[in-house]
């Protein structure tokens, strides 16, 4: 019975991961031709990032920031990201970001509030390394207020470690 | 059927009575649970027979039930289950003795109920010490009938102290914030309660996070941290009128952890508008803010010692979070823990010897009490995992916590001696950030 139970639940990950993946190859070859449209379209654009990037642009859309436990240091996979954003507010200096830091639940809501704000201050001084400007960063922490899921385990504590990159003006 | 089993037997009776009486009763969202969590060998034995009504229609409140209630909570009394008690005095001559001798009870009360007109009750009580048969108390109490719970947690003070030479703390309220809802569809409410739970009102709705409510000494007011302006920002609210004041919301950085001077003209803060979270304290009337430290560290969750020239708080100025103590005109900052890799959010008691605080060890959050009249000894009073905010009772004799089931947020009250737990739960949602408040004055 219990067996039963468990093959099926195996089978049932199984259609899942694989569904996943399907997702993502479908997705990859679809972006180059929207790249091609804009690149078409806006040759008067000097490669510089347009706010429709925001919504289109594979870097741009990727807004969260993961660290490690107990950690405030930007990881290099996370870099790129940095870079692309840092560009968007050099091209865009009208534009403002809020980050947003979060944290697990381990530890008390208000020093999480502080871990919080460490995180979001290292996002910050990142894109301003990498070209943004001060004046367009605002760092809000939110401690362990909003997390993005419940668990008390590490792979759910590993999403909720995180700074987000919210546009305020585009 | 021995006596140990017989006892587990009829307190298993009196939970589940209580359960069904709550889900039956006006309070239905609300539920109350008494845990034992270790022997009771300590706990004095206290009988309180159902208080005698005399005319007038049926009282929404059974007195002697919330006054055995809160004695079980204690810790420190074992009160009789009302299924044992056999007979029901009502005066001092109707007593016989030898019945309370024979069920072990070295203390006994019995009292009566009357109409004092005009939407007024009178609540008579006497307290009897069943070896000696000596009278110990006999007090009254009008008040109306809407306040029958306040008069039974007055009732049960007056008891408590006389026996443990202690102030009750039973007619003490407590504050909470509860979450309800999902994700972006969230309502934090800042509730008001009695500190067994009962009479929950709303003082202050949100769609954002709501942390960190602090009672000002004379329990007229609330500080609180709110999110509602997009950041955090400190509040105070004045429980009765509703008028709320904002006492520090600068736009960069964070405003928060509030928490009052013991003659409540001032607010200690952890605001990071300087570039990281340092203690401030600011004149609640003026407004002037003074810096208490300077540091690179993550400074915060400052409480005052009682007599209000000390700051105790959290601070990693070491690496990990541990408790400091430093004057209010700032200077070097001593520190007060070393055992736990993880020290946060102190509570101090009245007199400043007990320490309640986090302690974090691996993924293992637990309430410890830090002793400081015996050599720092810490004792853990709660099981983990992921328990949070201690709060003291105005005795020192019980705190509330806030602990997880599951993937919400549930409160417990635990004797200081950790051996009796109580769980408060609302019927939905999640309740976090408990606060005792201070003895209130009739």
């Amino acid at each position: 019975m219990n067996k039963t139970v468990r093959v099926t639940l195996a089978a049932l990950l199984c259609v899942g991961a694989v569904a996943c993946h399907k997702k993502q190859e479908v997705k990859q070859p679809v972006q180059p031709p929207v790249q091609q449209t804009v690149d078409n379209s806006g040759n008067n654009t000097n490669g510089k990032y347009q706010p429709s990037d925001l919504d289109t642009d594979a870097c741009l859309r990727q807004r969260v920031v993961y660290f490690d436990f107990d950690k405030n240091e930007v990881k290099p996979e996370f870099q790129q990201i940095v870079a692309c954003h840092a560009k968007y507010l050099q091209d865009r200096p009208s534009s403002a970001i809020s980050l947003e830091g979060n944290t697990d639940e381990r530890g008390t809501r208000e020093y999480n509030l502080g871990l919080g704000e460490r995180r979001g201050n290292a996002v910050s001084s990142a894109l301003q390394a990498a070209g943004g400007s001060a004046g367009q960063l605002n760092v809000v922490s939110y401690g362990k207020e909003k997390p993005t899921c419940r668990e008390h385990n590490d792979d759910c504590w590993s999403k909720n470690r995180r700074v987000e990159i919210v546009y305020t003006a585009k | 059927m021995n006596q140990p089993m017989r006892r587990t037997i009829s307190r298993l009776a009196i939970l589940v009575s209580l359960v069904a009486a709550f889900v039956a009763g006006p309070v239905a969202a609300q539920s109350l649970n008494v845990e034992i969590a270790n022997g009771l060998k300590t706990a004095t034995p206290i009988a309180v027979v159902p208080f005698a009504q005399q005319g007038g229609a049926p009282l929404p409140t059974d007195v002697a039930d919330v006054i055995r209630a809160d004695f079980n909570r204690s810790g420190k009394f074992r009160s009789l289950d009302k299924a044992d008690i056999v007979e029901a005095p009502s005066k001092g001559a109707d007593i016989k003795f030898a019945t309370w001798r024979l069920l072990k009870q070295d203390y006994l009360t019995i009292g009566r109920i009357a109409d004092a007109g005009g939407g007024m009750i009178r609540v008579e009580y006497e307290l009897w010490d069943v070896n000696r048969q000596q009278s110990l108390l006999a007090q009254s109490f009008t008040a109306p009938s809407g306040d029958l719970r306040g008069v039974a947690h007055q009732i049960a003070d007056q008891i408590y102290e006389k026996i443990t030479g202690v102030r009750g703390a039973f007619w003490t309220r407590i504050a909470y914030v509860t979450a309800v809802g999902v994700s972006n569809n969230t309502t934090y409410s800042l509730i008001v309660a009695d500190s067994d739970g009962f009479n929950p009102q709303v003082v202050a709705r949100s769609r954002e996070s709501l942390l960190s409510p602090a009672w000002s000494p004379d329990g007229s007011k609330l500080a609180y941290v709110s999110f509602e302006s997009g950041n955090s920002a400190v509040y105070v609210q004045n429980i009765g009128t509703g008028s709320r004041s904002l006492i520090a919301s600068h736009p960069k950085g964070i405003n928060s952890a509030p928490a009052w001077s013991p003659d409540g003209s001032k607010l200690a803060v952890s605001l990071s508008y300087v570039g990281n979270p340092e203690i401030f304290i600011i004149d609640v009337a003026s407004r002037t803010e003074t810096r208490v430290t300077n540091n690179f560290a993550i400074d915060t969750e400052p409480t005052f010692t009682p007599d209000g020239q000390s700051l105790i708080f959290t601070s990693d100025r070491s690496g990990k979070p541990q408790l400091y103590q430093t004057s209010i005109s700032g200077g070097n900052a001593t520190r007060l823990t070393f055992q736990g890799g993880f020290n946060a959010s102190p509570s101090l008691s009245f007199d400043g010897k007990q320490i309640a605080m986090v302690q974090g060890n691996g993924n293992v959050y637990r309430i410890a009490i830090m002793d400081r009249s015996l050599g720092n000894q810490v004792r853990f009073v709660s099981p983990g995992n992921v328990d949070d905010s201690p709060s003291f009772a105005p005795n020192a004799s019980m705190l509330l916590y806030a602990a997880s089931q599951g993937t919400r947020g549930v409160l417990y009250a635990v004797s200081a001696d950790g051996l009796v737990r109580q769980r408060l739960v609302l019927s939905d949602g999640d309740v976090r950030e408990p606060s005792w408040g201070p003895y209130r004055q009739r």
